[in-house]
């Protein structure tokens, strides 16, 4: 098997949709409670959008997981000079970046399950 | 592509030697004075580094002084005046003239040996960081020499640093010298970007590359995205400065506290983009030391990435006592939590290699020990004050001092240190004496930890910071005593090292090649040193090419792989593909010149005249500046070879010419233009903060004629500009396509609408503001609205710039249909313009329209 064409952008795909998470929750947030808002929205909002982005990053892992496993080598440190140890060594570190993200996307939804005002 | 055979046939000495002396011959630097025009990443990346420890040791001078002068209460050693500058300078110098550039200058040094190739694909580029950063640095420290430094601490809060009684000149001279250097760490995010995705040796796949590359290629991203907003934030502090428009006003609409989201949007991320170079200095010694290849290193790809994302969302952590929503503080206090996992990671995987190897107690080890050791400690800390209520205790108390400079010279300077001793020999193939490098570690580790630790209960005791003096019997004497020794045993440290870096050592013999027994690519480094790099730009197959590779050093010694020669006298080195390193180019780089420094000169002239509100004199010599480069880039860019291809040894042909994605020019426009992208972004944001600080925005004013009026730019104007703005850029694009297809006649005529109309764009644009009779001191908002229309603006009229550059090359027969990179990447210049343009009218015009 010939592993398909790999970019960086796969990479950062976990890291780049917690940062546009965390960037509509931060300016969300900002907006309601200097304008005036329902708090309420706001916290559910940010939660749904928790969920949302916690499913992608989950997909984005789950896919990065298969690619890793397809692969011929078992375990890393994938530093073979082949198409297929490339495509192992980025497949894996997408998984752990994606895991990361997960992690700190769950974090940064906390605030908004613990905090009921601007206050 | 063919590979080596082994054992390879025996090539004739004669040739070889006659092949390495006419490579030496193309890249010896310049003899005498002309030494000073040399451009080589060896040179550069050395009067860089050396220029920055310089700066390290004023900076440690100013915190000497501090800690005089805090040693005893109701002390009278300097002013308080005088301490406001100390400290201010102290931090300044050594977060901008120190901590970045130093990076900067040992990526400079060390990337192109670490990947084996002969140069940085612009080393003009790097000369020209380098002149603005010597010019900048000596015009802001030089300052306190003429009791005119800044005053405001490092981070130059407003009002402190717009209020004329308390803030003189040395705001200013902070403002214009540090931004003027601001742009040439900009200019070293993508040189080092690119040199990490393009110019790896064949063969080194993306999983082979040594960690070093990753970190650097994390770091040159992060400062894309975070000094921008820092230099939008300078640019309006300025003009509040400068020219009176209350960005920062409350009295007029203006806040201070935009300033503190601009400038810690950069702050904070400048903390790890100082810290990861380092320790990935650390990912090079200590394999190196353990004698094996290092474990886990998917994991720390993962730290290094991870990092650079996370660090973005950190910057409010500076800020949670100033008053924002406390669900905001909680992100931010989430996001700082976070990012203590992938900073453990990495250190964990640094252990895991020492706990695997045999490790050898070196020098450079040493450091490496003591760095992990601190940083953990600064690391706790840190997860303490990214908690908002310990933070609230902690605020602005020595326990932040304690804290910071744990961090950063457990991540940084002590790193820094190891990387002096490992690289010496690098540099000078001789080594530093063990004895007193085992000496100055533990004066440094001791002195440290004496220095600072007492900080953090200075601290807890309520102690704040940059306070000149204290009282007595507040329970503070005896730990300040105490911190100040502890500076004092820290800086005899640093003289051993500075004593056996500078003593004399002629009569000491050279070290061995590869002295530490390493296995990576920089070691191929001959003894004493050449000045080509790599004699031959080796095939590479393994992430530890001298441990693994049969022959390889004899091998690339006797010119067996690429460009073992240079036959047409030019500088040359590979370009390779990003994800497998696949040959794709022979690039020819430019050899010595002292046109960057002119320009530096030039630019920075402008900047200092600016600062003394000279402001002919520095459009003047901003003109000149910018007449510099056009001639930089007339002589010296996208020439046009005198054959199309080359064969580049191993039966391998490669082009000289590429255009578009495919050369290096155009990723540099690309990454150049994200950078501009992100300050213009700083702005839009300024303009939304305002909006959101306002009940009505446009708002109600009192104008000249004491009408009082709803304010606002209208749309008329705006729309005419942007509508000029995408027809210049329509007919951009249509002038590449025409000349790509030979219509070279037709091309130049487009280009020459093409500058009219865009032109015409820039007239509309600033004229919309004043149409719409907006007074940019009256407001926070016409400010903004100004502001935003003469950055557009003034991109437009480089973007004419950019056109007639094309049409005089396709005039001079510098561009031809199949030797396009001018028109392609002045193209891409316009395609951000014309999204510039459409969300400068959306923002200015349309969304006042939907309030």
């Amino acid at each position: 098997m010939t592993p398909r064409k790999d970019s960086l952008w796969e990479l950062i795909a976990g890291p780049t949709i917690w940062s546009v998470y965390f960037l509509v929750a931060y300016v969300a947030a900002a907006i309601v409670c200097a304008k005036g808002g329902d708090m309420d929205s706001l916290r559910i909002a940010i939660l749904g959008l928790a969920v949302a982005a916690l499913g992608a990053i989950g997909f984005a892992g789950f896919d990065a997981w298969r690619r890793w496993r397809r692969g011929h080598e078992a375990a890393p440190p994938h530093d073979d000079d082949t198409a297929m140890s490339r495509h192992q060594f980025l497949a894996l570190a997408t998984l752990l970046l994606c895991g990361l993200s997960f992690v700190a996307t769950l974090y940064v939804a906390l605030p908004a399950a613990i905090f009921a005002s601007c206050r | 592509m063919t590979r080596i055979e082994h054992p390879a046939p025996p090539r004739d000495p004669a040739e070889v030697a006659a092949e390495a002396e006419r490579l030496e011959k193309v890249w010896e630097s310049p003899k005498g004075w002309r030494y000073w025009s040399d451009v080589n990443n060896s040179e550069v990346g050395l009067w860089y580094t050396l220029t920055a420890f310089g700066f390290l040791l004023f900076g440690g001078v100013l915190a000497l002084l501090m800690r005089t002068q805090l040693a005893v209460p109701e002390n009278d050693f300097v002013s308080a005046e005088f301490y406001d500058q100390l400290f201010t300078l102290h931090g300044s110098v050594m977060m901008f003239l120190f901590a970045v550039p130093i990076l900067e200058a040992v990526a400079i040094l060390l990337l192109p040996e670490i990947l084996a190739s002969r140069d940085l694909p612009f080393p003009r580029l790097s000369a020209f960081g380098y002149w603005c950063f010597l010019i900048g640095g000596i015009f802001v420290c030089g300052s306190l020499f003429f009791d005119a430094a800044p005053t405001g601490g490092w981070f130059m809060y407003p009002p402190l640093s717009t209020d004329e009684r308390s803030a003189g000149i040395g705001v200013d001279i902070w403002l214009l010298g540090l931004s003027f250097i601001e742009v040439a760490s900009i200019a070293a995010a993508v040189e080092l970007i690119i040199g990490v995705l393009k110019c790896r040796p064949p063969g080194m796949r993306i999983n082979l590359m040594p960690l070093y590359a990753w970190y650097i290629l994390v770091v040159g991203a992060m400062i894309l995205f975070a000094f921008p907003p820092l230099i939008a934030g300078d640019l309006l502090l300025e003009m509040e400065r400068a020219f009176d428009w209350p960005f920062f006003d409350p009295a007029r609409g203006g806040d201070p506290l935009l300033w503190q989201h601009l400038f810690w949007v950069f702050g904070h991320p400048e903390v790890y983009i100082i810290f990861l170079p380092a320790i990935a200095v650390v990912a090079m010694i200590v394999p190196t030391f353990a004698q094996r290849p290092i474990y886990g290193y998917t994991w720390i790809v993962l730290a290094a990435v991870g990092t650079g994302f996370l660090s973005f969302g950190l910057w409010v952590h500076h800020m949670y006592a100033t008053g924002l929503p406390s669900i905001s503080l909680g992100f931010f206090s989430a996001a700082s939590e976070a990012v203590a996992i992938p900073t453990g990671v990495q250190i964990f995987a640094f252990i895991a290699t020492m706990l695997l190897g045999r490790v050898i107690f070196s020098v450079p080890m040493l450091f490496v020990t003591g760095a992990l050791a601190i940083f953990v400690a600064g690391g706790l800390t840190g997860v303490m004050v990214a908690l908002v209520p310990f933070d609230w205790q902690a605020h602005d108390s020595y326990f932040i001092v304690a804290h910071l400079h744990y961090t950063l010279l457990g991540g940084m300077l002590f790193p820094m240190f190891a990387a002096l001793y490992y690289y010496f020999p690098f540099v000078t193939s001789r080594e530093l004496s063990r004895r007193p490098g085992v000496i100055a570690f533990w004066l440094l580790f001791t002195g440290f930890n004496v220095a600072f630790l007492p900080m953090h209960l200075t601290g807890l005791l309520g102690m704040p910071r940059r306070v000149f003096t204290y009282p007595e019997g507040l329970g503070w004497d005896g730990l300040n005593m105490v911190s100040t020794v502890g500076a004092f045993v820290f800086a005899l440290g640093v003289a051993v090292v500075v004593v056996d870096m500078l003593r004399p050592r002629g009569r000491q013999p050279y070290c061995t090649r590869n002295p530490w027994n390493a296995g990576t690519l920089e070691w191929l480094t001959e003894v004493p040193g050449k000045p080509w790099g790599v004699r031959s730009v080796p095939e590479i197959d393994s992430r530890y090419p001298l441990w693994d590779q049969k022959d390889f050093v004899r091998h690339v010694d006797e010119g067996r792989f690429f460009l073992a020669s240079a036959k047409e006298g030019k500088r040359e080195t590979m370009v390779t593909t990003a994800i497998d390193a696949e040959p794709i180019q022979c690039l020819r780089v430019p050899g010595p010149s002292f046109i960057p420094m002119v320009a530096a000169i030039f630019i920075g002239g402008s900047f200092i005249f600016a600062t003394f509100a000279w402001y002919w004199m520095a459009v003047a010599s901003g003109l000149l500046g910018v007449a510099a480069i056009l001639a930089w880039l007339w002589v010296g860019t996208a020439e046009i070879p005198e054959k199309a291809e080359k064969a580049v040894g191993l039966g391998l042909t490669l082009p000289l010419y590429a255009s578009g994605p495919a050369g290096v020019g155009w990723w540099a426009m690309f990454i150049t233009l994200l950078g501009d992208a992100t300050a213009f972004a700083g702005l839009v944001f300024g303009y939304f903060f305002f909006w959101t600080i306002h009940d009505d925005f446009p708002p109600a004013l009192v104008q000249a004629d004491l009408v009082q009026a709803e304010v606002g730019l209208g749309v008329a104007w705006p729309a005419a500009g942007v509508a000029l703005a995408v027809a210049g850029w329509a007919l951009t694009v249509l002038a590449r396509w025409g000349n790509r297809r030979g219509a070279i006649y037709a091309a130049r005529l487009v280009l020459v609408a093409a500058a009219a109309i865009s032109a015409a764009a820039t007239a509309a644009l600033l004229y919309a503001p004043y149409a719409a009779g907006l007074e940019p001191t009256a407001h926070a908002y016409p400010a903004t609205v100004w502001i935003l229309a003469i950055w557009v603006a003034l991109h437009l009229a480089v973007g004419v710039i950019a056109q007639l550059y094309c049409l005089a090359r396709s005039l001079a027969g510098r561009m031809t249909a199949a030797h396009d990179i001018d028109m392609v990447n002045t193209a891409l210049y316009w395609h951000f313009m014309a999204i510039t343009a459409a969300v400068h009218f959306a923002v200015v015009a349309l969304f006042p329209l939907a309030q």
